[in-house]
C-alpha cells in the first residue's frame, strides 16, 4: 500500500491538499449562495450533497496517511514555503504520530457532522456549510502546524466560525453562549501570541535580527527559569481553557448545550483536542523546565483529578441529558490531562487514546441526543422514559455508545482510561487512586441516565409514536460504532503508530533543560 | 542618489514639491468651486477633480520614492517615513472625498468647497509629516487644523454639528497654545527649533534641565490633544458622533496618523537621548489610554461614538511605538496605521450608509439582522470589526498590525513586556464591543421600522469593497506592505 502512495508522490501533496479540499469547496458554496437563495428546499439539499462529498473525498485523500505512517517516527509529509520571508514566517506543515490521529479523527467526524446537521439545520444552508468547510481547515492547520505563528493563526481562525454556528443556528440562549465561549477562548490565547513573538524574537538570528518562529529553532533554545515558567503559563492558560481544565470550564457546558448537533460534535470531538494537544506539542516539549516543576505539576495533576471527579458529579445530577453529556466531557479531559502529565510512554499513548475515543464516544452520543431532541423537541431526561421499546435501534446505539464512554472493557474506551492509570500508577500511585473512582461514577451518571430515558416505563403519551432511526441515522452512526468495538478488540495498529512519538517526548521532557530541575519526589 | 541641499532655496522648494503641487491644485479647484452656482452637479464634479488630484500627489511622491533622495541639515525631512505616511495619508483623502461625494448628496449639502478644504487640511498634513523643525510641525499642525474645524461644522443645519465644532475648536486652539508654549521652552532650553540640533544639545544642556522636561511634557499635552491620547480626548467622542460621518473617518484617520507621525519623529529626532526622562510619562499615557479608550467603549450605544473610543484605544496601541523606538517601531508604527485606515474607513462607509439620510439609523442595535437583508454589507462590516480587534485571517491584516507592533514592542532596546501584555489584555476587552457589532448584525432580527435601508452610492461600495479585499488580501499575503513599512525609517541626520 504505501508503494502505490509513493509512487503518486503522495507524501509531497497530501497535506496541503488536506487543507485546501474544503476551501475549494467552501468557494463552490460560496458562488451558489450569491446565486441562490438556501432557505429553499432544493438548493440547501445540493448544498449539503456539496460539503458532504467534499469532506467524504478530504476523508478519503487523508486515509492514505495511516498506511504511509506505517510506524515511522519523526516527521512526515512536511511542506516548508516562505510566507512572510521578513519576519521569519514559514508556512511549515508536517505530521507526527500525535497529530496523525487527530487528523484522522478530524476527517473522520466532519462528513458525519454534515449528516448529522442534515435536517436540523434549515435556514441559511449555504454559510452554515461554509463555516464548517472553513473551520476544518483551521482545525487541521492546528495540528499540522511546524511554525508557532500559524500554529497560532490557525488556532484564532477557527474561533470565528464556531462563534457563527453558535450563535446563528444554535439554542435559545445562543447569544450569550457563543460570546461566552468566544471570550474566554480569546481571553486564554491572547497572551500566549506574546509567548510566541518572544520565543520568536529570541531564536532569531542574531546577525540580521529576523525572528524564526519555526517549531524546531523554538525547540533549540534554552530559557532562563523566570523566562520558562511565565512562557509555559501564557501556554497553559491558553489551553487549559480550550481542554478546559477544572476552574477554565464554564464556557464549556454552556457553548455544548447551544451549539447545533454538528456544533457540539465539533467542539467535543475536536476542539476540545486541540487543547490537550497543545500540551502535547507545544507546552511540554519547549518548557520542560516550568512544566515539570515539582508544584506546577502537582497543581495540574490535582486539577485533573478534581476535573475527573467534579466532571462526573455534576454530570450525575443533570436533568439535562445534553448537559451530561457535555460534563461527562470534563471528566474525560480530566484523564488526558493525568495521562500528560503523568509522563510515562503508557499514560501519555493512554492520554491519546482517550482523546481518540472521547472524540468518537462523545460524538456519537451528541449525535444521538440530537437525534432524539429533532423528534422530542426535549433534551431533558425526564420527558423520556421506556423508549427502549418504541425506538429499539436508537436504544441499542445508545447504550452501546454509553458503555463505550463509561469504558466498558471491549469498547474503545477502556482502553484509553487503562493505559492512563497504569501509566500513571508508575509515578502518582495515589493520585491515580483517586482517578480511578471517576470510572464508577462514570457508570453511575450514564447507567442512570440510560435507565430513565430508555427503560423505566412508558408512561409519556408523546413518546409512544417517536420513529426510530431513518437510513440516513443509521448510515452515520455505523462508522462510529465499528470504530467503537474496532479500536475496543485491536488497539495495536493506533498504539504503534503513536509510540515513538509518545516516547521521544517523554524523553525530551524527562531529559529537561539541562538537568536544572530534578524529578519531583515528594508528591503522592 | 539624489542628495537635496536644503539651504539653497531651489532645492528646498524642490523638497517640498508634492506638498507645493497638492496646495497649488487645491487653489486652483477653489477658485473653480468658488466660480459658480452651487449646485449637487458642481459638488461631484469638484469631488471628482480632487480625487483626480489626490492621485496625481500620490505620483509625484512615488517619484520622490523611487528617487530614494537624501537631505542635508535643515527643516524638511526627505525619507521612505515621510513619503509612506504621505501614502497612507492621500488614501484617506482619496477615500473620504469619495465617500463625502455620496453623503453629501444625500444630506443636501452643496458646497463644494468640502472637498478643497479636505485637501488643504491633507496639504497641513504632508508638511507636517515633513517637518524637522518645530516651527515647520507647528505650521503643519494649524494648516491641518483650521480645515479640520470648518470640516466638522460642515453641516450647519445640525445642532450636534455646530457643537461638536465648537467644542473642537476651542480645544483645538487651547491644545495648539500648549504645543506652542512647549517649543517656546524647548527652544529656550537649548537655543533651536530645528529637531537634529536640539537632539545634539539636549544632551549637552544637562538633561535635566527643568526648562527642557516642561518644554517637553507641554509638547505631549499638545501632541496628546490631537491624536485623542487619554487622558486629552474629551473632546473626541463629541466630535466625531456631530461631524459628518465622512469627516469624521477623516480625523480619526488622517488627522490622528499626521500628528501621530510627528509625534513620533520629533521625540525619535529631538529627544532619544533623554529616554530616561520621558519614558515613564509616555508609558503611563500608553497604558492609560488603552485601558480607558476599550473600556468607555464598551458602554456605547451610538455606532459613532463607540468608533470614536475604539479610536482612542487604537492611539494607546500606536503610542507603543513611540517608546519602542529605533527603525522597528516606526515601521510597526506605518504598518498599523495602514492597516487602521483601511479598516476605520471600511466602518465608517458601512456608517455611512446605514445612517440613511438625516442620520437617523446610529444605534449600534438599528444594525439588527442586517445579515439578512444584506448579507454582503454586513459581512464587509465584520471583517472590518475584526480587523479592528485584530483577529487574523478573518481581520486579514488587523492581526499582522498588531503582531509586527508587539514585535515592536518586545524587540526594542529596552524591551516593553508589561506593556505588550497590556496591549493584548485591553485588545480582548475590544472584543467585547466590536463582537457586539457582528452578534447585533448576525445573530439578532431585524428591529428597524422600514426593514431595507437604502441602498448604498456607488463610491460608497467601492470604498466599503476595496477596503475590505485589501483587508483580506493583505491578511493572507502582507509581505510587500511589510517590506514597505520595513524600508520606511525615521532617517536622522548624522547619526
Amino acid at each position: 500500500m504505501s508503494q502505490l502512495l509513493d509512487s503518486i508522490g503522495y507524501q509531497s501533496w497530501v497535506l496541503p491538499a488536506l487543507l485546501i479540499i474544503p476551501l475549494v469547496g467552501a468557494g463552490v458554496l460560496l458562488a451558489l449562495a450569491v446565486r441562490g437563495n438556501g432557505d429553499e428546499a432544493g438548493p440547501a439539499r445540493t448544498a449539503r450533497m456539496i460539503a458532504f462529498f467534499t469532506l467524504l473525498a478530504e476523508f478519503i485523500v487523508s486515509i492514505g496517511l495511516w498506511w504511509s505512517f506505517e510506524s515511522g517516527s519523526g516527521w512526515h509529509a512536511s511542506v516548508n514555503i516562505p510566507w512572510i520571508p521578513t519576519w521569519g514566517v514559514r508556512f511549515s506543515i508536517g505530521l507526527d504520530g500525535f497529530a496523525l490521529m487527530m487528523v484522522l479523527l478530524t476527517t473522520f467526524l466532519m462528513p458525519l457532522t454534515v449528516l448529522g446537521g442534515w435536517t436540523s439545520v434549515r435556514t441559511k444552508v449555504h454559510s452554515y456549510l461554509i463555516l464548517l468547510l472553513v473551520m476544518t481547515t483551521g482545525m487541521l492547520g492546528v495540528f499540522l502546524a511546524r511554525d508557532l505563528f500559524l500554529f497560532y493563526v490557525m488556532w484564532e481562525v477557527m474561533l470565528v466560525p464556531m462563534y457563527f454556528i453558535i450563535g446563528i443556528w444554535g439554542g435559545e440562549r445562543r447569544i450569550y453562549a457563543s460570546l461566552k465561549f468566544f471570550i474566554y477562548t480569546m481571553v486564554g490565547s491572547i497572551l500566549m501570541l506574546v509567548g510566541i513573538i518572544y520565543i520568536g524574537i529570541q531564536a532569531g538570528s542574531p546577525i540580521t535580527g529576523a525572528p524564526d518562529f519555526s517549531y524546531a529553532a523554538a525547540l533549540g533554545q534554552s530559557f532562563s527559569p523566570a523566562a520558562s515558567f511565565w512562557l509555559f503559563g501564557a501556554f497553559f492558560l491558553a489551553f487549559a481553557v480550550k481542554v478546559p481544565m477544572f476552574p477554565f470550564h464554564t464556557w464549556l457546558p454552556d457553548a455544548h448545550v447551544e451549539a447545533p448537533t454538528a456544533g457540539s460534535v465539533i467542539l467535543a470531538s475536536i476542539m476540545l483536542k486541540m487543547g490537550t494537544f497543545g500540551f502535547l506539542r507545544f507546552a511540554l516539549p519547549l518548557f520542560p523546565g516550568a512544566a515539570m516543576d515539582p508544584t506546577v505539576r502537582a497543581i495540574i495533576l490535582i486539577l485533573a483529578v478534581i476535573a475527573i471527579i467534579y466532571g462526573a458529579l455534576v454530570a450525575l445530577v443533570q436533568p439535562d441529558f445534553k448537559k451530561l453529556v457535555a460534563y461527562s466531557s470534563v471528566s474525560h479531559m480530566g484523564f488526558v490531562m493525568l495521562g500528560i502529565f503523568a509522563l510515562t510512554v503508557e499514560s501519555v499513548q493512554g492520554a491519546l487514546m482517550v482523546m481518540i475515543n472521547h472524540g468518537i464516544s462523545t460524538g456519537a452520543l451528541f449525535f444521538l441526543v440530537g437525534m432524539i431532541y429533532e423528534r422530542r423537541h426535549s433534551r431533558l431526561i425526564d420527558s423520556y422514559g421506556g423508549i427502549a421499546r418504541v425506538v429499539p435501534m436508537f436504544a441499542a446505539a445508545l447504550t452501546l455508545v454509553a458503555l463505550s464512554s463509561i469504558a466498558l472493557p471491549g469498547t474503545n474506551g477502556f482502553v484509553g482510561e487503562f493505559l492512563v492509570l497504569i501509566g500513571a500508577f508508575k509515578t502518582f500511585p495515589v493520585l491515580t487512586a483517586i482517578a480511578a473512582t471517576g470510572v464508577i461514577f462514570a457508570a453511575a451518571y450514564m447507567l442512570w441516565a440510560l435507565q430513565r430515558i430508555l427503560f423505566n416505563k412508558l408512561d409519556k403519551d408523546e413518546n409512544r409514536h417517536l420513529p426510530d432511526l431513518n437510513w440516513r441515522e443509521i448510515g452515520l452512526l455505523t462508522p462510529l460504532i465499528a470504530a467503537i468495538i474496532w479500536i475496543g478488540v485491536y488497539p495495536a495498529p493506533v498504539l504503534r503508530r503513536m509510540e515513538s512519538a509518545a516516547h521521544d517526548l517523554v524523553q525530551r521532557v524527562e531529559r529537561g533543560p539541562q538537568g536544572r530541575f530534578p524529578r519531583p519526589e515528594g508528591l503522592p | 542618489m539624489t542628495k537635496f541641499d536644503l539651504s539653497i532655496p531651489s532645492q528646498l522648494t524642490a523638497a517640498l514639491a508634492p506638498d507645493i503641487f497638492l496646495m497649488a491644485g487645491a487653489m486652483v479647484l477653489l477658485l473653480w468651486a468658488a466660480w459658480g452656482r452651487e449646485s449637487v452637479a458642481r459638488q461631484r464634479a469638484v469631488g471628482v477633480a480632487s480625487m483626480v488630484l489626490c492621485v496625481l500627489v500620490a505620483a509625484v511622491v512615488g517619484y520622490f520614492m523611487w528617487l530614494d533622495a537624501t537631505v542635508g541639515p535643515g527643516p524638511i525631512a526627505m525619507d521612505g517615513f515621510r513619503w509612506t505616511a504621505d501614502l497612507i495619508l492621500l488614501l484617506a483623502t482619496f477615500a473620504t472625498i469619495a465617500l463625502s461625494m455620496d453623503y453629501n448628496e444625500r444630506e443636501g449639502i452643496t458646497a463644494a468647497e468640502s472637498h478643497v478644504l479636505l485637501l488643504l487640511a491633507t496639504s497641513g498634513m504632508m508638511v507636517l509629516v515633513s517637518a524637522r523643525d518645530l516651527i515647520i510641525v507647528f505650521l503643519g499642525v494649524e494648516i491641518m487644523s483650521v480645515a479640520v474645524y470648518i470640516l466638522a461644522g460642515l453641516n450647519r443645519r445640525s445642532d450636534r454639528a455646530a457643537e461638536g465644532a465648537l467644542k473642537y475648536f476651542l480645544l483645538g486652539a487651547f491644545s495648539t497654545c500648549f504645543l506652542l508654549y512647549g517649543i517656546a521652552l524647548v527652544y529656550g532650553a537649548t537655543g533651536s527649533t530645528n529637531l537634529t540640533e536640539i537632539g545634539e544639545r539636549v544632551v549637552g544642556n544637562g538633561a535635566g534641565n527643568p526648562m527642557l522636561l516642561i518644554g517637553m511634557a507641554l509638547l505631549v499635552v499638545g501632541f496628546g490633544f490631537k491624536v485623542a491620547a487619554v487622558p486629552f480626548h474629551m473632546w473626541a467622542p463629541d466630535v466625531y458622533e456631530g461631524a459628518p460621518t465622512p469627516v469624521t473617518a477623516y480625523m480619526a484617520a488622517a488627522v490622528k496618523a499626521a500628528s501621530f507621525a510627528s509625534f513620533l519623529r520629533v521625540w525619535m529626532e529631538a529627544f532619544p537621548d533623554v529616554f530616561v526622562q520621558w519614558h515613564y510619562a509616555i508609558w503611563w499615557v500608553a497604558a492609560i489610554t488603552m485601558v480607558v479608550g476599550n473600556l468607555v467603549a464598551l458602554a456605547q450605544k451610538n455606532i459613532k461614538r463607540m468608533l470614536a473610543y475604539s479610536s482612542i484605544a487604537h492611539a494607546g496601541y500606536l503610542l507603543v511605538a513611540i517608546l519602542a523606538r529605533g527603525n522597528l517601531g516606526s515601521s510597526a508604527f506605518l504598518f498599523y496605521l495602514f492597516a487602521y485606515t483601511l479598516a476605520t474607513f471600511g466602518a465608517f462607509a458601512v456608517v455611512v450608509v446605514l445612517s440613511d439620510r438625516g442620520d437617523r439609523y446610529l444605534k449600534i442595535e438599528d444594525y439588527a439582522g442586517l445579515w439578512t437583508v444584506r448579507p454582503w454589507l454586513a459581512g464587509s462590516m465584520a471583517v472590518f470589526m475584526l480587523a479592528l480587534l485584530g483577529f487574523p485571517i478573518f481581520g486579514g491584516i488587523g492581526f499582522f498590525a498588531k503582531w509586527y507592533m508587539l514585535q515592536a514592542a518586545l524587540d526594542s532596546i529596552t524591551p516593553l513586556t508589561n506593556l505588550a501584555v497590556l496591549l493584548v489584555l485591553t485588545s480582548v476587552i475590544s472584543a467585547g464591543y466590536y463582537l457586539h457589532v457582528v452578534l447585533v448584525m448576525f445573530m439578532k432580527p431585524v428591529s428597524r421600522a422600514e426593514s431595507e435601508p437604502q441602498l448604498a452610492g456607488r463610491l460608497t461600495q467601492w470604498v466599503i469593497a476595496a477596503a475590505a479585499v485589501l483587508i483580506l488580501v493583505f491578511g493572507i499575503f502582507p509581505d510587500p506592505v511589510v517590506r514597505l513599512a520595513r524600508s520606511s525609517v525615521i532617517v536622522p541626520i548624522g547619526r
